[in-house]
């Protein structure tokens, strides 16, 4: 105590050699600040002495949110004035969005994730404006490629597969170059994707086209400068009813038994006739359970894509009054 | 009645499904792989002589063995083939086999014929080439330079 006591005095010394032009009052000064501090308000603070003074009120609780606690049900004359009016997405919304749909196993469901994934997939859809398609609509992917002379490689190709869940939604587009038959897989929200655009929106009768491999080539041909076929403004999507032809057998998969709709009639030898039956499962369209377990309970999927909806259109409006912007700049 | 094949036996099989046994599959139905391994069957798509000859007997070249530890071949991996009777050297330049996204599949597994030294024997590549081999250096950028097209 009494070395801290000594210290004190020598800094104050110390204090006194250094300002000794002050005088008295200065001295005075001193003695009164060891006492009790003076309660002297700053007008002209910087921003960090700000910070440095609200710290401890850290806890401090702004008007309006406790004016919102206030509000209580119990208490009358309080009811909230602006009632949300809800937006529903329209029916079987899930097919132009199926990305956004969760697993339909239980099991496998974490809604959480589910919820922070469909958030950075909207921040992805901020950036880059992935178009609605389905299965056997012609797309032009470009991508950044580090090695092209433009840094950007663009790929045409009809849609034979789209498939995943959240931010690992792919699709694969299939086309002839020079006579050989090449497909890519891109991610939907894969960042080095530039740009994903739709030429031709159609459907097929079938929900992948992989047997496009064992046709002839002419039904995957698609020239890279295919100008875009623009459609009516809610008009139905067309349905394309082409049945192709497949190659004889060797086939990669045994397409005769997965009751394909767009392929002529097949030639069926005695074993592949026996090779449906044996793989029938005539069963299964009265199996309750399997129907119930390989789909989203339809509350949840209706609460799920109003949610993605309303995002849509926000994001759509926006999309708007940039562009509007950017025209009256010009 | 428009049905279609597979309609009319999933008919006949449900009117006589008390009679028939449905015998289950012992083995594996699922697809292959496309691995390129040994004894995996290529396609040449440089205009060499010699691949040219070996599609016209219709004998395409055979792996007989790839250089890396995985003995699987994947794309821009070095490979010894047969070809009529020859051992080559050669370069996978496509694969029908499963590829990483934005990388491209083909139809056919592919490959360019190098010497010993590592040069094409060939002076032109007819297919599109695989644009992610343009990152790989080494003997590939000498069979880049033959490219026409990339994908």
């Amino acid at each position: 105590m009494a070395a801290s006591m000594t210290i004190r005095n020598i800094v104050k010394q110390a204090i006194f050699i250094k300002n000794g032009s002050i005088g008295i009052n200065s001295k005075l000064n001193v003695a009164h600040k060891s006492t009790h501090r003076a309660h002297n308000p700053n007008y002209n603070r910087t921003s960090a002495e700000v910070t440095l003074a609200l710290r401890p009120k850290q806890n401090f609780l702004h008007h309006d949110l406790v004016d919102k606690h206030r509000r209580s049900p119990l208490q009358k004359g309080t009811e909230v004035l602006q009632t949300e009016t809800e937006v529903k997405a329209p029916r079987d919304y899930r097919f132009v969005m199926p990305e956004f749909m969760p697993r339909p196993n239980f099991e496998d469901r974490d809604r959480v994730l589910e919820k922070l994934e469909r958030c950075d997939m909207f921040r992805r859809r901020t950036n880059i404006t992935i178009p609605e398609f389905y299965v056997g609509s012609i797309m032009a992917v470009s991508i950044s490629d580090p090695y092209a002379p433009n840094k950007r490689n663009r790929f045409v190709g009809i849609c034979i597969d789209r498939g995943g869940i959240g931010l690992k939604a792919y699709f694969v587009l299939r086309n002839v170059v020079d006579g050989l038959g090449v497909e890519v897989m891109y991610q939907m929200y894969n960042p080095t994707v530039h740009s994903i655009e739709v030429l031709k929106l159609e459907k097929r009768l079938d929900e992948q086209l992989y047997y496009l491999r064992n046709c002839p080539l002419e039904y995957s041909t698609f020239s890279f400068d295919m100008e875009p076929v623009l459609l009516p403004r809610d008009a139905e999507i067309p349905v394309n009813t082409l049945k192709v032809k497949l190659n004889p057998p060797p086939w990669e998969q045994k397409w005769e038994r997965q009751n394909l709709k767009g392929i002529e009639p097949l030639e069926l030898t005695p074993r592949m006739i026996r090779g449906i039956e044996m793989h029938l499962k005539p069963w299964e369209k009265y199996d309750l359970m399997l129907h119930y377990r390989s789909k989203v309970p339809e509350e949840e999927e209706e609460q799920i894509m109003s949610e993605v909806y309303k995002e849509k259109l926000k994001q759509d409006s926006l999309r708007k009054v940039t562009k509007a912007t950017l025209r009256k700049k010009k | 009645m428009a049905l279609s094949i597979h309609q009319q036996i999933c008919r006949s099989f449900s009117q006589r499904v008390g009679t028939s046994t449905c015998q289950s599959c012992q083995f594996s139905t699922s697809q292959t792989l496309h691995e390129v391994r040994k004894l995996m069957r290529m396609r040449i798509v440089d205009n060499s002589a010699i691949g040219k000859a070996a599609a016209q007997i219709g004998k395409p070249p055979k792996v007989i063995h790839v250089y890396n530890k995985r003995q699987v071949g994947f794309l821009g991996d070095k490979v010894l083939v047969t070809v009529k009777g020859e051992m080559k050297k050669a370069y996978i330049v496509g694969l029908r086999q499963k590829q990483l996204p934005n990388v491209p599949r083909m139809d056919t597994n592919n490959i360019v014929l190098v010497d010993d030294k590592g040069d094409p024997l060939g002076t032109r590549v007819m297919v599109p080439i695989p644009s992610a081999l343009r990152g790989k250096g080494g003997d590939l950028t000498k069979i880049l330079s033959l490219a026409t097209k990339f994908v």
